[in-house]
């Protein structure tokens, strides 16, 4: 039997709001299945299970502010037998009536127990949930069906959907709750600015950068695509930006320096190259979730990876690992940003690529000036690791492979 | 289909990538990915649906044909037939 606990989903993380139970009590889990989500400064993110094995029970209901490192729901091993319940199961018909959303989150659940097996008499120890189901149960949903865009728009607002005119058997989606909705708050939501500003005030604060800058002809690039896009309907088409992500990645292998984390001291170097994609959502703010081993992946699949975590992130949808893992990240401005891009670091990481708006520029090739499609690459790197001798080398090590695009 | 038919159609499809503006608060003759403020990928995600929902192949050569709303909704109209 095995506790499964609040992950941490970054360093400013104290504890996490349960908005979703994504497995039932008795349904198999395997490594990496979602198992639920968890409602963070950073949105909405799910959480994955690391075993293969079958939940038992949750032991946090939804709405329940729970602290990191402290359970959340039991999981069997195969063939283990279900341990005793600590407590019974409250009557399904005769739910407490939910509490207003101005309701203060519960207290923070037990602390984590190295053998939690309680006697079957005992009195419950976890907190009652703070939004219970609502009174028409029968044979309506517990929970509102809520869209991701939906789900987002809530949490940008503060809006607390769990109440029974959301309960009501319809799917709420973003439009029903655009009139009910407070007015936005300027630069973003207050929880997207407060976690934006801890890690690039760590950063800043922690991290020597330095500043590199090349200029790089996306001329062969560009018409690779075209020729790739010529005969492939819309949902197989590549974007530039992803033969930018794969030659980054690929490069890595020669310069490890821009590749892991700083921590405690010292740089440990990744063997994968976990790409973080740093991704503009709307109204919003930013968050980079990682693209996992695009070292090892080809271009199609570099690109419908990169169009799934986009479309996840935009809906308001991604995982732990996503926000932790990322070892590098690249950012760009889209083509209606400006030529260069300088980033901040995101830590533990020790380097960030910009990527400029791809433009016509005039250019010299042969003798003759003739216009090319140019962008501007930066690098910010950190200086206690690596040197802009080799940042210089990277970067060009980038720019050539951008010009053989065939072999990426 | 109408150009009216079409104009609905990509305002649906532009809803769900776009959905804090307004279709009815645009400049219709205006850049498209100003006017909704979308990127490269936002972009193939909308020909991605609009393709899907009205069986056409969208290619990629057409995109200059693409570039305002007004634009846009009159090459879904004479594309779908």
């Amino acid at each position: 039997m095995t506790e499964f606990r609040m992950p941490s989903l970054g360093s400013d993380m104290e504890a996490g709001i349960l908005v979703e139970q994504a497995v039932a009590p008795g349904e198999r889990l395997r490594a990496g299945d979602v198992i639920g989500a968890v409602e963070t400064q950073k949105g909405v993110i799910e959480i994955e299970v690391f075993q293969n094995g079958t939940l038992d029970r949750w032991l946090a209901d939804i709405g329940a502010k729970v602290p990191v490192g402290a359970p959340l729901a039991v999981i069997l091993a195969d063939g283990e037998p279900s341990q005793p319940e600590p407590r019974p199961e409250p009557p399904e018909v005769e739910p407490p009536p939910p509490e207003p959303p101005e309701a203060p989150p519960p207290e923070p659940g037990p602390p984590p127990q190295e053998v939690p097996v309680s006697p079957p008499d005992e009195a419950p120890e976890f907190p009652p949930t703070e939004i219970p189901p609502g009174p028409e149960f029968g044979a309506l949903p517990t929970r509102p069906r809520i869209t991701p865009a939906a789900r987002r728009f809530a949490a940008a607002r503060g809006m607390n959907l769990d109440t029974p005119e959301y309960r009501d058997g319809r799917t709420v989606t973003r439009r029903d709750l655009e009139a009910a909705a407070p007015a936005p708050a300027a630069g973003g939501t207050p929880d997207f600015r407060t976690a934006i500003a801890a890690a690039m005030s760590r950063s800043k604060r922690e991290i020597p950068h330095y500043y590199l800058s090349h200029d790089v002809d996306l001329t062969a690039a560009e018409a690779f695509v075209a020729e790739a896009n010529a005969g492939r309907a819309p949902s197989d088409r590549l974007l530039i930006g992803a033969l930018c992500a794969k030659a980054l990645a690929l490069a890595l292998a020669r310069f490890p320096e821009f590749n892991g984390h700083y921590s405690g001291g010292a740089f440990t170097p990744s063997g994968a190259v976990h790409l973080g994609f740093a991704i503009n959502i709307r109204s919003q703010g930013l968050v980079a979730p990682a693209l996992f081993d695009a070292e090892a992946l080809g271009l199609d699949a570099l690109m419908q990876n990169l169009r799934d975590l986009t479309a996840r992130v935009r809906a308001g949808r991604f995982r732990a690992r996503e926000l932790s893992d990322a070892t590098i990240t690249l950012t760009s401005l889209g083509e209606r940003g400006t030529d260069a891009v300088f980033g901040v670091i995101y830590p533990p990481q020790v380097a960030i690529v910009g990527m400029g708006a791809p433009r016509q520029r005039p250019v010299v090739r042969d003798g003759a000036v003739v216009p090319r499609l140019m962008t501007t690459l930066t690098l910010a790197a950190d200086h206690r690791v690596s040197d802009g001798h080799r940042g210089a080398l990277f970067l060009r090590a980038i720019d050539k492979t951008l010009q053989h695009p065939g072999l990426l | 289909m109408t150009e009216t038919d079409a104009a609905t159609i990509l305002a649906e499809e532009l809803r769900r990538i776009a959905p804090d503006i307004d279709p009815a608060d645009i400049d219709r003759g205006g850049d498209l990915r100003e006017e909704f403020d979308i990127d490269s990928m936002d972009f193939l995600t909308l020909v991605t649906a609009l393709g899907k929902r009205l069986d056409i192949p969208m290619p990629e050569a057409d995109y200059p044909l693409m570039e305002s709303f007004d634009a846009l909704a009159a090459y879904l109209a004479r594309q779908s037939g």
